[in-house]
C-alpha cells in the first residue's frame, strides 16, 4: 500500500530538475525504512540465527587466513568435503523446484500454480546465491573465479566450465524471472511492464540452463569412475541427477510451502490458502511420477551393469538404504498420499524423499567416493557451522524479501492491469466446523 | 546468451579435436621407469626437491617402511615392496596423461598438457576447486591445505629443466640408469625390446602403454604390477573421454531444448489470450 500511494504522486508527472531530488530523496527515505527489521528483533528464532551467523563467520576468518587446512577435514584423498557434497550438489538439487514449476506455469500454462510461482523462483535464486556462492568458501584461490569468466582462460573441455557458467547466467535468468516483484515493491509501473515482457525468454533461458547444470553436477564425477563404487558410478548419473532434481526441487516447494502458509499466513490472501492444498496434491503427484522414472532408471542401471554382485556387502546394503528407504518407499507414499488426498502423508513423503536426494548426492561425493579408503572424511564442526550460517543467511534474506515485496501476498492491483484474468474459481474454506465459499475475483 | 553458450560448447568440441590432431603431429617425451633396476637410493627425490626448492627429503631408511604418496612438498617418492620375487623399488609421481583428466577438467586451463608432454599447473590460472584432484584416475595432483594462497603441487617433469634443453633432475640423477628419459615413442620400442630379449625377467606388460589412454611415464617391474603399488583396474580408454559423450550433449540441449520450450509454450497458449501474467496471484 505504501508504494503504491508513493507512486502515485510522483511518476505521472512531468520530471523536472527539482522534482527528480524531490523524487531520489523520497525513494532513499522509502530504502532505508525498508531496511529495518519489520516485527520484533529479539525472536527465539532470530537469537539462534545471530549466534548461528556469528559462529560462521568467525570460521570463515580462520578459513581465509589459515587455509581450508586450518577449518575442514578435507585431504589429499577427499579433496570435496559437505562445501562442495551438501551446500553446493544437494543445495542445487534441491532449488530445482525453480525450474520445474516455471515450466508448469509459462510453458505448459497450469494456471493452478500460479500463486506458489513467485516463492519458488525467490527461493530457487537465493539458494542458488547462497549454496553456490559459498563455492567460494571452499575454493583454494577465489581471487582466480572470474578466470573462466573473462575469457583469460577458458577451460571449454571441463565440465566444471559448463557448471560455473550455467550457474551464473541461471541466476540472472531467475533474477528476470523474479524482478517484477522487485518493481512492484519499488511501485516501477513501467520497468514492472518491461520486466513483465521478459519472463517467458528467461523461463525458457532457466530451464535450459537448469537441465545442464542439474545433469552438469552428476558429470563431474563421470571421471572419477575408478574411485566411485560401482553401485554409485554409472555413466548415467547425469540423467540420474537430472531426473532426481525434479522431484527433490518439487519435495522442497512442498515442504517449502507447508513452512510459509504458516510463518507467512496473514499475507497470504484467504484464495490463495485455499488453493494451496490443491497445489500440494497436484506436486505430490509429478513427484510420484518422477520418482517412479527415477526408481525404474537406477533399477535399469543396476541390472544393466550386473551389479548384484555388490549387494551382499557393507556398500551394498548402504545402496538398498538409499534406493528402497528414501526412493521407492516415498514414492509409495507420495501414490498413496496423492489417492486419498492425505496431505500430512505427503509431507512425510516429501521429507524422506529430500533424505534420499541427501543420501544420493552425498554418496556419489563422498561416502561412495573412495569408498575403499582406510581413512574416511568425516565434516568438522567447523565445516558444519559455515553449512548452518549459509542455510542461515539464506532464510534471513528470504524472510526479509517476503515481508516486503508481493511474494505471497497479491501484486498491487495496477500491476494486474495489462495482465489477463483466469476464469473465477470458487474454493471451500474450512474453519473448523465453519465453510466458507471463497471466490478469486 | 544462449547463443554464447551454444558457442563455447561447439568449442568445447572443436578443442578436442585439435587437441588430438596435435598429438599425432608432436611426439610427446617420456620416461622409462625400470624397476629392476632401482635400487632405491633415492637420489631422485634428492635431486627433485633441489631443483624445485623443496625442503630436502628425509634420508633415513624408516620412511620406506610404508607406501608413501607424492606430497605438496615431495613430487616424486620412491616406495619399497616387499614381492614374490624380493625387494622391489617403484617411483612414483605425475604419469604425465597422453589425455590428461587433470586437465580436461581445469575450468581454467591452470592445468595444462604441453605440446611436448609434461602434464603442467599454472599458478596464476587455477582458482583452486580441486577438479583436477577428484578426476586424476592416479590421484597425483596434492593441495596445499595449510596454506591461505594455496598451490596444487605435483611433478611438471622438470619442464622449466626440457626448455633449457635439459633431462629432467630425476633422470640425470639416478646411478642405476633405471630411469631413462626419451620420445615416449622410442621409450615404448625400447621397453618392447627389453621384454622380447629378456622374456623371464620381466612381466609382459609396459605399464602406462594403454593405461588411462597411455602414459608418458612407462614402467617395467619383474612382478605383477599390483604388487607393487600400482592401480591395474583403470580403464584403457582416455579418461576424457568419459565427460565427452555428456559434452556432446550440451550443444543439442541448447539449441534444441528452447526451441521445444517456445514452442510448447506457443501450443498452450488458449485462443485471444493475452501474454502470460507475471503477476503473483492473478485476478
Amino acid at each position: 500500500m505504501k508504494n503504491q500511494s508513493a507512486t502515485n504522486n510522483s511518476r505521472d508527472n512531468g520530471l523536472s530538475f527539482p522534482l527528480i531530488i524531490a523524487e531520489a530523496r523520497r525513494f532513499g527515505r522509502f530504502l532505508l525504512s525498508e531496511l529495518k527489521p519489520k516485527g520484533r528483533i529479539l525472536t527465539p528464532f532470530n537469537v539462534v540465527a545471530a549466534v548461528v551467523l556469528t559462529v560462521g563467520a568467525i570460521v570463515l576468518i580462520l578459513r581465509f587466513a589459515k587455509g581450508l587446512g586450518a577449518s575442514t577435514n578435507l585431504s589429499q584423498d577427499f579433496p570435496w568435503g559437505i562445501w562442495i557434497g551438501f551446500d553446493v550438489i544437494t543445495g542445487v538439487a534441491f532449488a530445482g523446484g525453480a525450474y520445474v514449476v516455471t515450466f508448469m506455469v509459462y510453458i505448459l500454462r497450469l494456471e493452478k500454480y500460479h500463486p506458489i510461482v513467485r516463492m519458488t523462483v525467490l527461493n530457487g535464486f537465493l539458494a542458488y546465491v547462497f549454496y553456490a556462492g559459498a563455492l567460494l568458501f571452499d575454493l583454494g584461490r577465489p581471487w582466480n573465479v572470474i578466470n573462466p569468466i573473462i575469457g583469460n582462460s577458458f577451460g571449454v573441455s571441463s565440465v566444471m566450465f559448463l557448471v560455473a557458467w550455467h550457474f551464473m547466467l541461471y541466476m540472472i535468468a531467475e533474477f528476470i524471472e523474479f524482478s517484477p516483484a522487485v518493481a512492484e515493491w519499488l511501485g516501477w509501473k513501467r520497468v514492472r511492464k518491461f520486466l513483465g515482457g521478459l519472463t517467458l525468454g528467461a523461463v525458457i533461458l532457466g530451464i535450459t540452463l537448469s537441465t545442464l547444470h542439474q545433469s552438469g553436477l552428476g558429470a563431474l564425477f563421470l571421471m572419477a569412475k575408478s574411485k566411485i563404487h560401482p553401485l554409485w558410478y554409472t555413466e548415467f548419473i547425469p540423467i540420474l541427477f537430472f531426473v532426481s532434481s525434479i522431484f527433490a526441487g518439487l519435495s522442497m516447494v512442498i515442504i517449502e510451502g507447508t513452512i510459509s502458509q504458516k510463518v507467512f499466513r496473514h499475507q497470504i490472501s484467504p484464495a490463495s490458502h485455499a488453493s494451496h492444498d490443491d497445489i500440494v496434491l497436484g506436486l505430490a503427484k509429478v513427484c510420484a511420477g518422477t520418482m517412479y522414472v527415477y526408481f525404474f532408471l537406477k533399477l535399469l542401471v543396476f541390472l544393466h551393469g550386473q551389479q548384484w554382485t555388490y549387494i551382499n556387502t557393507p556398500m551394498g546394503y548402504w545402496f538398498l538404504v538409499e534406493v528402497i528407504g528414501f526412493v521407492l518407499i516415498p514414492v509409495r507414499l507420495f501414490t498413496q498420499a496423492a489417492r486419498f488426498r492425505n496431505l500430512t502423508l505427503i509431507r512425510t513423503a516429501a521429507i524422506l524423499a529430500l533424505i534420499g536426494i541427501v543420501l544420493n548426492r552425498l554418496n556419489v561425493s563422498i561416502i561412495a567416493y573412495k569408498w575403499y579408503a582406510l581413512e574416511r572424511y568425516i565434516p568438522s564442526w567447523m565445516e558444519i557451522a559455515v553449512t548452518a550460517a549459509v542455510v542461515v543467511a539464506e532464510i534471513l534474506v528470504l524472510r526479509w524479501v517476503v515481508n516486503r515485496m508481493p511474494i505471497l501476498r497479491d501484486s498491487p492491483a495496477w500491476a494486474g492491469e495489462e495482465s489477463y484474468r483466469p476464469k473465477k474459481k470458487r474454493y471451500l474454506i474450512k474453519e473448523g466446523e465453519e465453510q466458507t465459499w471463497v471466490t478469486n475475483t | 546468451m544462449i547463443t554464447l553458450g551454444t558457442a563455447a560448447s561447439s568449442v568445447a568440441v572443436g578443442e578436442t579435436a585439435r587437441a588430438e590432431e596435435s598429438e599425432e603431429r608432436k611426439e610427446f617425451v617420456g620416461v622409462l621407469v625400470d624397476t629392476t633396476r632401482c635400487i632405491g637410493c633415492r637420489s631422485c627425490e634428492m635431486a627433485c626437491a633441489e631443483a624445485h626448492g623443496f625442503p630436502e627429503p628425509p634420508t633415513d631408511d624408516h620412511i620406506l617402511e610404508h607406501e608413501r604418496q607424492p606430497s605438496t612438498t615431495q613430487w616424486s617418492v620412491i616406495n619399497r615392496f616387499m614381492t614374490t620375487k624380493g625387494e622391489v623399488f617403484a617411483k612414483r609421481q605425475c604419469m604425465h596423461c597422453a589425455q590428461p583428466a587433470c586437465a580436461s577438467a581445469c575450468l581454467t586451463k591452470a592445468m595444462l598438457k604441453t605440446e611436448d608432454g609434461p602434464v603442467i599447473w599454472r599458478e596464476d590460472k587455477c582458482m583452486g576447486c580441486r577438479f583436477c584432484m577428484i578426476s586424476c584416475p592416479f590421484d597425483v595432483p596434492k593441495f596445499e591445505y595449510e596454506s591461505p594462497i594455496p598451490k596444487i603441487q605435483k611433478c611438471n617433469l622438470c619442464w622449466e629443466r626440457l626448455q633449457e634443453g635439459e633431462q629432467p633432475a630425476c633422470v640425470e640423477a639416478c646411478p642405476a640408469e633405471a630411469i631413462k628419459f626419451g620420445k615416449r615413442k622410442d621409450l615404448l620400442e625400447e621397453a618392447q625390446a627389453l621384454i622380447s630379449k629378456n622374456p623371464d625377467d620381466y612381466v609382459h606388460h609396459i605399464y602406462g602403454e594403454t593405461e588411462a589412454g597411455g602414459t608418458s611415464y612407462l614402467y617395467l617391474s619383474a612382478v605383477p604390477f599390483e604388487q607393487i603399488g600400482f592401480r591395474t583396474d583403470l580403464d584403457p580408454t582416455p579418461y576424457p573421454e568419459l565427460s565427452k559423450d555428456y559434452l556432446y550433449a550440451v550443444p543439442i540441449v541448447l539449441t534444441l531444448w528452447p526451441a521445444f520450450l517456445l514452442a510448447l509454450s506457443n501450443a498452450t497458449k488458449k485462443e485471444h489470450e493475452e501474454p502470460i501474467s507475471n503477476e503473483q496471484f492473478p485476478r
